[in-house]
């Protein structure tokens, strides 16, 4: 089953399936089906790629697979959080609206390196 | 009448007690320092906090003891001149395991080891480690209830259970729970609030946090005398939300840098010129009544 969670400052949801995300990211909605796709797993404790490089103002779905156990995604300085259920793909939808770095992180305790279970989000112009 | 610490006063005696002098008396105050008992409260007392056991970590670069720490600290404990009406332990009893059975083999062992204190009355919180891979499962089945209150002398305690959820939550049904216990409370009883996380966002990207404890803050917020005591940060913090404060203990195997002091959060190294540094117990005085405490701080061993 696909989950879609929408990212956008309008709260523009598109949501398949049981899905439940919010956001503080983008200042405008964008059109959907233009999206830049990242595709990422996610396994004790890492993710799959932990490093993203995304263009300022260019929408984004992350396509995140649960491969172990369920998991979470959080972009604290952003108000992003995702629940990845095990053995599903989660999709975030962001429109990065702001160049910096922003960091992520599992939010769900999975075990004794939980909390290297991280990576960075960053946005260019 | 009562006194009220300004804010340059809670800094400074903050200030101090992070700086890790031992024994440094702290008082817990900003509202409610009172300079005469009345309000018919109920006689003072003493309790001890100990936190984030950890039992089961290994790592000797971090605390080449770590076996044998617990059992220090309890001789220190057995050994204090005063001994306290009971005992708190706020979390992570145990390091984490993937195996349910070692995991209740770890659980059995702090058992075992905290039944050689010589205070028997004692109160247990989980912490992330011990509960949120099984809910807490194994953890009820040596301590009981993760969530529950107590009375003692006049005092009403809060024990929230903020790490079951794996997600960090206290949950619907708890926080509907709390806002039933508080309602029987007069607004001006005494009360301690115990938990594991932070119930504020101390440093949410660390994990520092509860995901929803602004509910049970905004809850508590109407009561005039609030004590939050809790663990998991591994160090002495002192913060206030509004008119209450909440203290952070430290732990019982290794020490965490304090709040975004650093890039990534890691256990602080072991100091060979200074064993034991950064972790420790504490004691709580309470003081007429309940309207304040103060805290002393103690090294895991007797100097």
């Amino acid at each position: 089953m696909k989950r879609i969670i929408t990212v956008t400052a309008l709260v523009v949801f598109a949501v398949v399936g049981t899905a439940v995300g919010w956001h503080r990211f983008a200042t405008a909605a964008v059109p959907a089906g233009t999206e830049q796709v990242v595709h990422m797993t996610a396994k004790r404790f890492e993710y799959t790629p932990s490093e993203i490089t995304l263009k300022k103002g260019v929408p984004v779905i992350l396509e995140i697979t649960a491969l172990d156990r369920d998991h979470g995604f959080k972009i604290p300085d952003l108000g992003v959080r995702a629940d990845l259920k095990s053995g599903e793909v989660t999709r975030v939808r962001i429109v990065p609206d702001r160049v910096g770095t922003f960091a992520f992180r599992c939010d769900v305790f999975c075990g004794d390196r939980h909390e290297d279970m991280a990576g960075e989000i960053v946005v260019v112009d | 009448m009562t006194r009220h610490l300004d804010r340059r006063e809670f800094i400074q005696l903050a200030g101090l007690a992070t700086a890790g002098v031992a024994g440094v008396v702290f008082s817990s105050g900003l509202r409610g320092v009172s300079l005469a008992a009345g309000k018919g409260r109920g006689e003072d007392f003493m309790f001890l906090q100990m936190s984030d056991l950890h039992w089961g970590f290994t790592g000797p670069a971090v605390n080449p003891d770590a076996e044998g720490t617990l059992d220090k600290a309890i001789a220190h404990v057995n050994a204090l001149p005063h001994q306290p009406d009971f005992i708190v332990f706020t979390g992570d009893l145990t390091h984490t395991t993937d195996d349910p059975q070692e995991r209740r083999k770890r659980l059995a062992h702090v058992r075992d080891a905290v039944g050689k204190l010589k205070v028997k009355r004692q109160r247990y919180l989980a912490g992330e480690h011990d509960a949120s891979l099984d809910r807490a499962e194994a953890f009820k089945e040596f301590f009981g209830e993760t969530h529950y209150t107590f009375d003692h002398k006049g005092v009403h305690f809060i024990v929230l259970d903020n790490v079951s959820d794996p997600t960090g939550k206290l949950g619907d049904d708890q926080i509907q729970w709390l806002h039933a216990d508080l309602g029987k409370l007069d607004k001006e009883a005494p009360i301690v609030v115990l938990t594991h996380r932070p119930l504020f966002d101390l440093a949410p990207d660390w994990d520092w946090a509860t995901a929803d404890g602004a509910a049970a803050i905004e809850a508590l917020m109407p009561y005039e005398y609030v004590t939050v005591f809790y663990g998991h940060i591994h160090q002495e913090h002192h913060q206030m939300t509004g008119h209450i404060p909440h203290h952070a203990a430290k732990g019982l195997m290794f020490p965490l840098p304090a709040p975004h002091s650093v890039p990534k959060k890691a256990p602080i190294p072991w100091d060979a010129a200074n064993p034991y540094r950064g972790l420790g117990f504490r004691s709580v005085q309470s003081k007429n009544g309940g309207d304040d405490y103060a805290l002393t701080e103690w090294a895991v061993e007797k100097s």
